[in-house]
């Protein structure tokens, strides 16, 4: 039973409910000329619509998550499952695999010993599929019929339907507030079993990074788990080589759309440097490793640097920068647009140029939001993952030198929950340990941003 | 005649004044050709960068084929009737044996040596011509197959060096060539970069969209309406502001972790699913569809509003008669710029698991799916130069979906979005 199905399903009883509901309506008025309806027909459908998806949806939604439990136990308690073995890893592959084949999904089993549970597999998966779609169509039904036998020509179909609208206008606002949840409390949950293998002071103050995913829990080495390695590269190229190359282009180009560029140059550069915007993350970190990182590579071997890799900080760093540029651009073309003309106005009346009131004037009273701009782009270039990924490398280097591979906060996580891991082992779990301080850092700056951009703007309203 | 300077013009015009005027407009130039020069390194990076795939990626549209003629009629291949299946019928010609039949044929026309550069696969691909086109079993025909990884590495002048005199002599006499290879956006993923396509990955890539569609659109745009036209001014409302203006610049790697973290943890066995990916994308897609529909929402005039209330509409008539529709193309626009930043989007789909080598296109939500983005990535880490074009191939495609939508957008943004 896809879920697809389900909805399609659900849309086409609520339909049906609809124009029955409508019909019912109008019979109203028909049978009995004269009388007025108190809600018009189309909300008496819209209510026995509501009746009938809603509960319907909200059965599939918990059964997706119930029905493969159920379907679980049911094939344990079976007899050709008495035999399993009893420890968890092995049962779980075996029952997995079982369950590939009956879905389909795999086209035959790997371990001959699974081949037995495929059987009562499918078997119980047909039954609890037959039970929920059995279940799904009597709720339906049973909402569907309640909220029909409700009409009358004298039922107010329009203030329940509204109400209903109204709550679920709240429930869809507060998946933003759930979503902010969801992920703090993931984030700390899996933060503090890390943080009780390995100490915060280990983790936040240690200089070296090396976790090894395969050795054992119980032994993990705590000297192995120190981020500084990580949090100085991640500063090091979002911060540091990214913005040296972000912030003048981005200025620049944003003060030269601004106040020089003729308005038909205008409508084609900025529209391109929308383009550069939206180049998807992957294709900067496939340019970076592919053109950029040679080239660096190249140029540093040719001025006599013989070891050079061919992974840096400085082409992730700088490729990073050219991302960050159209971004770095449109908040500080926003902020200068945010000045009063009159201050240039009267700049330029005093008999200065054009570059000495857009330094001496605009660029002073641009300036808290140039900053605020500045910050929301180092908070995207730190959370950058796909450039780093592709052209930083994997050595944590604890060096100032911006030829060498250096790795960063983002990397690591990609790292550690792509390997072989399991969930109970302090490298997995560091990642959601790095997760967090990635995710409150950036936290800290877009709050300070917005912050200083609302009240900047306030100060010339 | 003379026109004296007024005196007040030569008090000014001082030598030192006009030598500080020169300084200042010569600053002047300098800037502004600074500014030019800062917008111009941008539009050149851009060009450089599209150039670079463009070049690269047209060897990835081409793959290096061998000329094979094959006398069909002289062996006895036939395809049976009422096979349903496209597969049913390639195992039908397998057992017939025609993987011998194309390589007898391929050594016997092109020598042993060039019979063994052809793809291991080359007999599927005579297959699949033979399904298209049955009477090519009554003739004499000219296949053409794909080569080896090998022998395409040759024709491009590197990979080894023992190749490259065959690759040169068969490119000579016309048999070996770089031809067209539109099956590139029909084929799934391959470890042979001469057999790999992006289909597979394309349609993940659409499976995980429509999920990201369905479900980000009504939560986003229920929202915008509910905070621009009900909510009241209070501590819940700023909470839910808050967390949307937050969301918006979360790094996309943490919704990767939440979905990690909660959706693989309720739903175990859709690891890799378009479904999981498609939410996770949604949550992350949601935000920006949110802030854009607030604004299209505020567009809106106020009068348009006390009209509708005032000839007898109810508040949630106003809205959904009157203010949906008309700031809907503002809200659309915005739908599909976040759209397309969520196909762009690689990092959180590879936290839940989509990266997996997935040989077959996906045919529901719940199959294990991987997404061009993805794709992207991990044929960038294969050496071999075949995936190089190929990657850059992907490249071309994804980028061109992603102007196709954004053109779309900005096409919605001038046609009908109005200015009161």
């Amino acid at each position: 039973m896809s879920p697809a199905f389900l909805i399609l399903l659900a849309l086409g009883l609520g339909l049906i409910a609809w124009l029955a509901a409508r019909a019912r309506a109008w019979s109203f008025k028909r049978s009995n000329p004269g009388t007025r309806l108190a809600a018009l027909p189309s909300y008496h459908g819209w209510y026995v619509a509501f009746w009938v998806v809603l509960p319907m949806l909200a059965f599939a939604v918990l059964w997706s998550v119930v029905q493969p439990m159920l379907v679980e136990q049911s094939v344990l308690a079976n007899p050709a499952a008495a035999d399993l073995p009893g420890f968890a890893l092995e049962r779980e592959t075996m029952l997995a695999e079982a369950r590939a084949v009956a879905t389909g999904a795999a086209p035959a089993v790997f371990n001959p010993d699974a081949q037995r549970l495929v059987a009562p597999y499918r078997e119980a998966l047909s039954r609890f599929n037959l039970i929920g779609l059995i279940a799904a169509l009597v709720i339906a039904f049973a909402g569907g019929a309640w909220a029909f036998l409700r009409l009358r020509p004298d039922f107010r179909a329009r203030t329940k339907v509204e109400r209903t609208v109204m709550a679920l206008l709240l429930l869809a606002s507060l998946v933003a507030i759930l979503t902010t949840l969801g992920i703090f409390v993931s984030l700390v949950f899996e933060s503090v079993r890390f943080f009780g293998m390995i100490s915060p002071a280990d983790f936040l103050f240690g200089t070296r990074w090396g976790p090894d995913p395969m050795s054992p829990a119980e032994s993990a080495d705590p000297s192995r788990y120190g981020a500084i390695p990580l949090f100085w590269g991640t500063i090091y190229i979002g911060a540091i080589i990214a913005m040296i190359v972000a912030i003048p282009l981005g200025l620049m180009s944003a003060v030269y759309l601004t106040q020089y560029a003729d308005p038909r140059w205008r409508r084609v550069l900025k529209p391109a440097l929308e383009i550069l915007a939206g180049v998807p993350t992957v294709v900067y970190g496939y340019f970076a490793a592919l053109t950029v990182a040679p080239a660096i590579r190249d140029a540093a071997i040719a001025i006599g640097i013989d070891n050079a890799s061919s992974e840096s900080a400085l082409a992730a760093g700088l490729v990073m920068g050219v991302m960050i540029i159209p971004f770095v651009s449109s908040m500080a073309d926003d902020s200068i647009a945010a000045v009063p003309s009159a201050m240039r106005d009267g700049s330029l009346a005093m008999g200065a140029t054009t570059n000495e009131t857009i330094r001496r004037v605009l660029l002073p009273a641009a300036l808290p939001g140039i900053v605020a701009g500045v910050m929301l782009a180092i908070s995207r270039a730190i959370g950058e993952t796909m450039i780093v990924v592709m052209a930083a490398g994997a050595a944590a280097n604890l060096t100032a030198n911006p030829l060498e591979a250096m790795t960063t906060v983002t990397f690591q996580i990609v790292a550690m929950l792509t390997g072989e891991g399991s969930f109970d082992n302090p490298a997995t779990l560091s990642a959601f340990a790095l997760g967090l301080v990635l995710f409150l850092v950036t936290l800290a700056l877009n709050f300070i941003a917005l912050r200083v951009v609302k009240r900047f703007r306030e100060a010339y309203e | 005649m003379s026109n004296p300077v007024p005196r007040s013009v030569e008090l000014t015009r001082t030598p030192g004044f006009e030598r500080r005027l020169r300084q200042r407009y010569a600053a002047e130039r300098r800037f502004r050709l600074a500014g030019l020069g800062a917008i111009l390194f941008s539009v050149a990076v851009l060009l450089f960068l599209l150039v670079t795939m463009t070049i690269n990626g047209i060897g990835g549209f081409q793959r290096a084929t061998l000329k094979v003629p094959v006398a069909f009629s002289q062996v006895s291949l036939a395809l049976p009737q009422g096979l349903d299946s496209e597969g049913a019928a390639i195992r039908a010609l397998e057992s017939q044996g025609l993987p011998e039949v194309i390589d007898d044929f391929a050594r016997e026309t092109l020598g042993e040596e060039a019979a063994d550069e052809l793809s291991p696969d080359a007999w599927r691909v005579a297959a699949e011509q033979i399904i298209d086109d049955p009477t090519l079993l009554d003739r004499d025909a000219q296949l053409i197959l794909p080569a080896s990884e090998n022998l395409s590495a040759a024709l491009a002048g590197d990979g080894q060096a023992a190749l490259q005199p065959l690759a040169r002599r068969l490119a000579a006499e016309g048999v070996l060539a770089e031809r067209l290879d539109l099956g590139f956006l029909s084929r799934s993923d391959a470890t042979d970069s001469q057999l790999a396509g992006i289909w597979g990955a394309l349609k993940g890539s659409i499976l995980t969209m429509l999920v990201t569609l369905a479900l980000a659109f009504p939560i986003g745009v229920l929202s915008a309406l509910y905070l621009e036209e009900y909510a009241p001014r209070n501590r819940w409302t700023d909470l839910i502001e808050v967390s949307i203006n937050n969301l918006a610049a979360v790094p996309s790697i943490i919704f990767g972790l939440l979905g990690l973290a909660v959706f693989l943890t309720l739903f175990p066995s859709l690891r890799s699913a378009p479904l999981i990916g498609g939410m996770t994308l949604a949550l992350m897609t949601m935000p920006v569809i949110v802030i854009s529909g607030r604004n299209a929402i505020k567009a809106v005039p106020p009068s348009i509003r006390d009209g509708a209330l005032a000839i007898g509409a109810s508040p949630v008539q106003v809205v959904f008669h009157h203010v949906l529709p008309l700031a809907l193309p503002g809200i659309l626009t915005g739908t599909i710029i976040g759209m397309a930043r969520a196909l762009g989007e690689t990092a959180p789909l590879l936290m839940i698991g989509m990266r997996a080598f997935v040989a077959t296109p996906p045919d529901s939500l719940t199959d294990p799916a991987t997404v061009l983005p993805v794709q992207i990535f991990l044929w960038s880490d294969e050496v071999d130069r075949g995936f190089v074009e190929r990657t850059s191939a992907a490249i071309i495609v994804l980028l061109a979906f992603l102007l196709v939508m954004n053109g779309l957008a900005i096409y919605l943004r001038n046609r009908f979005e109005k200015t009161w």
